[in-house]
């Protein structure tokens, strides 16, 4: 069986339907620069201070508008029944979810990495720091979309589906906001931090091979609950 | 018969609820004589026995309480997750029962260890909370616990509550030494080593074996409240069945 086709028409699928609703796609990115934007005002808006505090920053914020856009990831298939026929398919569950997850990942993810150089310049860090902030996040987002992909899972047939959400998934982002920061900040240093970014291109092809066989299992306890 | 058969056997025997029901009733009066008399022993051993420790005088007594609660907090998580394949991959309800009532109790000796913790902490660091590893990947694995509990109850249906808890077990199980050791790494990076409580060289044997004598109390203390909330659960999720109408017309 052939199974680069039913992959492209799923991915080509997802874009296409998120293409559709530009002003959905924007969200996440306008609150990532929302977010960040907020903590000068608040801490302040010292040169000093925001260098420090920059990395943690745009990390936290990348993250949280990644938990922001993951309630949308599985909702309006769910709803309308098309997740039952994308799981009855004779292709693998798993297949096609990845393709989601890749299409969810150019759509809210991609931006927030494109965009993130620009968040490093308003909080001062340097250029070679904003290379590694970029790399970080290019390491490290897709790993927030897939493990932030099985909690939607689990908990897309529920009513009060958000709290529980956040509850089940930031225990699991620690590593990855740990050692995507902590990359940033050396830089910051002048320290090594090769290590850091190898962690988490590690910790992104663990969840890259993993990831969809429990996001396709979870989906279909999901589906069998209504 | 083969050892292997018999083992086989013993597993599909323990996997019916009506044999598991008899036999945890058995067995619940004898733990809970040996934890009582265990609990005892380590209680006067540990606070009136044991010398004062050098350092920390009384206070450090605490540790009887606070180090079997965290050794627990770990192994109830790792009973979980085994459980939790186990319903995944043979459905034996049994299991799920086993992993649902030790997730109440997993969270309730994390929440004690992070306590005393705290309790020990304020008179020897002179804080109620440091950022070190271990508390940190001990509040992580208290909101590991939270999530799954938190998860189970958020559905109805007890089949699919067990099964979505089971892979969110699993998952959390692969993540737990991710979390812990990019928590120990990030903290050496931090900050210098804070206080650690086996900075002692040894640990002297009369002061060790009311430790160890709490360690098994406390595990014995788990296996009692497990068998009774498993005894509980198992009626009422098999009040339809067969011999839980024949248990309640003959007492």
């Amino acid at each position: 069986m052939n199974y680069s086709n039913p992959f492209v028409a799923m991915l080509f699928r997802d874009l296409r339907i998120a293409f559709r609703q530009r002003a959905e796609i924007m969200l996440p990115v306008i609150f990532f620069v929302v977010v960040v934007s907020l903590f000068p005002l608040a801490i302040s808006p010292d040169p000093a201070v925001l260098k420090s505090i920059g990395p943690g920053v745009i990390w936290i914020a990348a993250l949280l508008s990644i938990l922001l856009s993951l309630q949308s990831l599985f909702r309006s298939d769910f709803n309308d029944g098309s997740m039952e026929q994308i799981l009855l398919s004779p292709f693998p569950g798993s297949l096609l979810m990845l393709a989601r997850i890749v299409a969810q990942w150019c759509v809210t993810g991609l931006p927030l990495i494109i965009i993130s150089p620009l968040l490093g310049l308003l909080l001062h860090l340097e250029t070679h720091v904003i290379f590694v902030l970029f790399i970080s996040l290019l390491l490290g987002i897709p790993y927030l979309n897939m493990v932030g992909a099985i909690a939607v899972a689990l908990t897309i047939g529920l009513r009060q589906a958000g709290a529980l959400l956040s509850l089940l998934v930031l225990p699991l982002y620690v590593p990855v906001l740990i050692f995507g920061s902590n990359a940033v900040i050396s830089a910051a240093n002048d320290l090594p931090y090769t290590g850091q970014l190898l962690w988490l291109a590690a910790l992104l092809v663990l969840a890259s091979t993993l990831s969809p066989f429990v996001i396709s299992s979870a989906l279909r306890v999901s589906c069998s609950y209504r | 018969m083969s050892v292997k058969d018999k083992i086989w056997l013993w597993f599909h025997r323990m996997a019916s609820p009506a044999y598991f029901y008899k036999l945890a009733g058995q067995v619940l009066p004898w733990t809970i004589v040996a934890t009582t008399i265990l609990m005892l022993i380590g209680l006067v051993g540990g606070l009136v026995f044991a010398p004062a420790d050098y350092q920390q005088g009384d206070g450090f007594r605490i540790i009887y309480v606070h180090v079997p609660s965290a050794w627990m907090s770990m192994f109830v998580y790792m009973v979980m997750a085994v459980n939790s394949a186990i319903f995944l991959i043979w459905h034996i309800k049994l299991s799920d029962i086993v992993a649902r009532s030790s997730a109440v109790i997993g969270a309730s000796f994390t929440f004690l260890a992070l306590v005393t913790g705290s309790i020990w902490g304020k008179p020897m660091w002179g804080t109620w909370w440091v950022w070190d590893a271990r508390l940190t990947s001990e509040l992580l694995l208290l909101f590991l616990y939270l999530g799954y509990i938190g998860l189970r109850s958020a559905i109805d249906d007890r089949r699919v509550a067990g099964k979505a808890g089971s892979i969110l077990a699993l998952v959390g199980a692969i993540n737990i030494p991710i979390i812990h050791y990019s928590v120990v790494w990030w903290n050496t990076l931090h900050q210098s080593a804070s206080v650690s409580k086996f900075d002692n060289p040894s640990i002297e044997l009369n002061m060790l074996i009311p430790l160890l004598c709490m360690a098994i109390a406390f595990k014995l203390f788990y296996l009692c409240i497990l068998l009774i909330n498993s005894r509980s659960e198992l009626l009422e999720q098999e009040k339809r069945s067969q011999w839980v109408k024949e248990l309640v017309t003959s007492s």
